[in-house]
């Protein structure tokens, strides 16, 4: 008996140990370290030395295209059916729809968006959508520049990658959908969502605080602002919701949260890094491009583009930041493309359905 | 020849009649006791008989109620699969109330009514343990320090899952039944309430934790370390001071210039052990229902220190002129 235990715990102390190593969450040094607050704040960037590097490293920014001769003739005059970009040259509009090409399908080339029959044919809604895109990304590198993207500015490779849809992306998460009996009810929580970082937080938080243009300026607040109750203060399961939300922007970003707060009082605005006024706005983009570019998208997108509940495929923060505190380390990617820094048409009008819904299933969410 | 050691003892005393202890007057063993060696490793091989009686059974009963339901709730949440519960099983748990049924006795059952059933019965089973626990430390003549210090920490578990939600006025402010759940519930309550660190007592709380596991290393440190002294025999020792206690006591005296005394280290102990969840629970208590923002209030009173700025000024976005205003 004595013996037989001896052997069978030696056994199980051996696979524990096994296991140990295959299991994720291990972090081998060396370990980078970057100071973001006042010193003995504990406010620091950890990352490993070979993390950043790699990081670094998958995302670099793509070479910008040979410039190009300023052209006389308008693309809008040369080529039917030009609605956004009609008044760049015929060599401007060209390099650009090289540029979307390599930056958005590289693999499947122009005829992704375009009936190469007919190049002014809106029949593939690749295009519609593209060209709705065109006018979200000078959008941001317009009325978002002055508060959130700055000088460094976004191109359609920002989010895409050279993928025709960008690798984070989200849909509404109804949660599971079970014919039974017995009803139970998880509060909208306990999943192990990606969302959350795998908490067992709420699982639709991106919905709610990202989902719509027009929410409560203050959805994310739970703090009090006395140090005793003089009102009714929010319920715990709201500082649920937002420690989701948190959680997503912090791994999005690649940061910890002392990135933007100082966690002694996280919502105190005066200990706050820039970060956390930049992230205030980014949020307000997010909900702006979400709200005004993406939904209006829904009917044009066919039913396999879309989410379980039929909602278009909309972009949080990582769907930019990609793990990174700046997307593609904050390369001045838009500088050689001015044609997406500034409005260069008004169209609010969303593109008409596609004329052959594709009859696949719903996407599944990521 | 075999030695006796402390722990992982190598000797095991098995009595051919088995021990059956003191004779007490209401005697409601069950059971024949038994040998067993893996309990012989770590205390004493007997195993029972064991005390039965009304008590103990009612709160059995109520207990294995309360686990059915929280069971039971989180296997239908994944649908019955026994697989994913398994698997999702860290991560699955019984809710309390949405905010919105404030302190409704019996909300509908999947929106919280379960939850309220299954604290009935967890808490009818905890106090019906408490009363046996008692009742059998009279009964052998005992003093009641084993109960009252469970009693603490039934203190903290009441505050947590019945006290405050009635003085917040809604079950909703309670703990969710789960592993991984009741952990998250942790970390936003702290949040929700601009961090509990600056809440004294949950500094107090720590204190005494933590103090209780240092406690606990020096004194069973010491007692393992006298043992070859007989310093096992430590009651013996506390009103007839053999050797073990004199070198015991002439040890601390050496290190840190005082000693706790045979009998005083377990008040020492005890007294942690009970403030731990005793302050705890007052520190749970006044969280919402008399201070809404802990960093707040450490401001308020010089306990959290102002630090240099190190950056411009941030201001809140919503705080500029025509922005509407935010909370912080």
């Amino acid at each position: 008996m004595k013996t037989l235990l001896v052997v069978a715990g030696a056994v199980v102390a051996l696979f524990l140990t096994i296991a140990q190593f295959g299991t994720a969450g291990w972090t081998k040094p060396p370990i980078l370290a970057q100071q973001h607050g006042f010193r003995g704040t504990g406010m620091d960037q950890i990352q490993t030395k070979a993390g950043a590097a790699a990081l670094k490293a998958a995302n670099l920014p793509p070479a910008p295209a040979d410039p190009v001769e300023a052209g006389t003739e308008k693309a809008g005059a040369v080529y039917e059916n030009v609605k956004v970009l009609k008044d760049l040259s015929v060599e401007e509009f060209n390099r650009l729809m090289t540029s979307m090409t390599e930056w958005v399908s590289p693999e499947q080339g122009c005829t992704y968006c375009h009936n190469t029959e007919n190049m002014a044919d809106d029949s593939l809604y690749q295009k519609q959508v593209a060209r709705r895109m065109i006018q979200m990304v000078q959008h941001i590198n317009t009325a978002w520049k002055e508060n959130h993207v700055g000088e460094a500015g976004v191109t359609c490779y920002t989010c895409h990658r050279g993928q025709p849809v960008p690798a984070h992306i989200w849909f509404q998460n109804p949660g599971p959908n079970y014919k039974t009996g017995f009803i139970a009810r998880n509060n909208g929580q306990n999943m192990a969502s990606p969302s959350v970082g795998l908490a067992s937080l709420p699982y639709d938080t991106l919905s709610e605080f990202f989902g719509k243009k027009d929410v409560d300026e203050n959805l994310i607040r739970v703090n009090a602002t006395t140090a005793l109750p003089e009102s009714k203060g929010k319920p715990i399961q709201a500082a649920e919701r937002t420690y989701g939300l948190m959680i997503h922007m912090s791994s999005s970003l690649g940061v910890n949260c002392t990135y933007c707060h100082n966690t002694r009082a996280i919502s105190n605005w005066s200990q706050s890094t820039p970060q956390r006024t930049l992230a205030w706005h980014a949020i307000r983009m997010v909900r702006d491009l979400n709200g005004d570019y993406i939904e209006p998208l829904t009917s044009t997108f066919p039913p396999n583009r879309l989410g379980p509940t039929g909602d278009a495929p909309k972009l949080n923060c990582a769907t930019c930041h990609n793990g990174q505190s700046k997307p593609l380390a904050g390369a001045h990617v838009v500088e050689t493309y001015p044609e997406l820094a500034k409005s260069t048409a008004e169209l609010t009008t969303a593109p008409s359905a596609p004329s052959e819904p594709a009859p696949q299933a719903p996407a599944s969410p990521p | 020849m075999a030695y006796y050691q402390n722990i992982f003892t190598q000797v095991q005393v098995r009595p051919v009649e088995p021990e059956h202890g003191i004779p007490i007057s209401a005697d409601a063993r069950v059971g024949r006791p038994f040998n067993s060696y893996l309990f012989g490793l770590i205390g004493n091989s007997q195993v029972g008989p064991i005390y039965g009686g009304y008590l103990g059974a009612l709160s059995f009963a109520c207990g294995l109620i309360a686990f059915e339901i929280i069971g039971l709730n989180m296997w239908a949440s994944v649908n019955w699969d026994p697989i994913q519960f398994v698997r999702q099983l860290p991560w699955l748990a019984l809710e309390p109330p949405l905010p919105k049924y404030g302190l409704k006795v019996l909300p509908p059952l999947n929106e919280g009514g379960w939850w309220l059933i299954a604290g009935f019965f967890l808490t009818a089973s905890i106090l019906l343990w408490w009363v046996r626990m008692y009742r059998r430390a009279r009964a052998l003549g005992l003093g009641t320090h084993v109960p009252w210090a469970f009693a603490s920490a039934i203190w903290l578990y009441l505050v947590l899952g019945f006290i405050r939600p009635l003085l917040m006025g809604s079950w909703s402010e309670a703990v969710p039944f789960g592993l991984f759940p009741h952990l998250d519930w942790t970390a936003a309550f702290s949040l929700r309430y601009g961090n509990l660190f600056y809440n004294p007592f949950h500094m107090l709380s720590i204190v005494f934790l933590y103090g209780s596991t240092l406690l606990f290393a020096m004194h069973g440190g010491t007692i393992l370390a006298t043992s070859r002294y007989g310093a096992e025999r430590e009651i013996d020792q506390i009103v007839d001071r053999g050797t073990a206690t004199e070198r015991a006591a002439l040890f601390w005296r050496w290190t840190m210039g005082f000693n706790a005394t045979m009998e005083s280290v377990h008040r020492w102990a005890w007294w942690f052990a009970v403030l731990t969840t005793l302050t705890g629970g007052i520190g749970i208590l006044l969280t919402g229902t008399v201070v809404d923002n802990w960093y707040l209030w450490a401001v308020k009173h010089g306990v959290a220190p102002a630090y240099p700025q190190i950056y411009g000024p941030i201001t809140d976005p919503l705080a500029a002129p025509g922005a509407g205003g935010g909370t912080p």
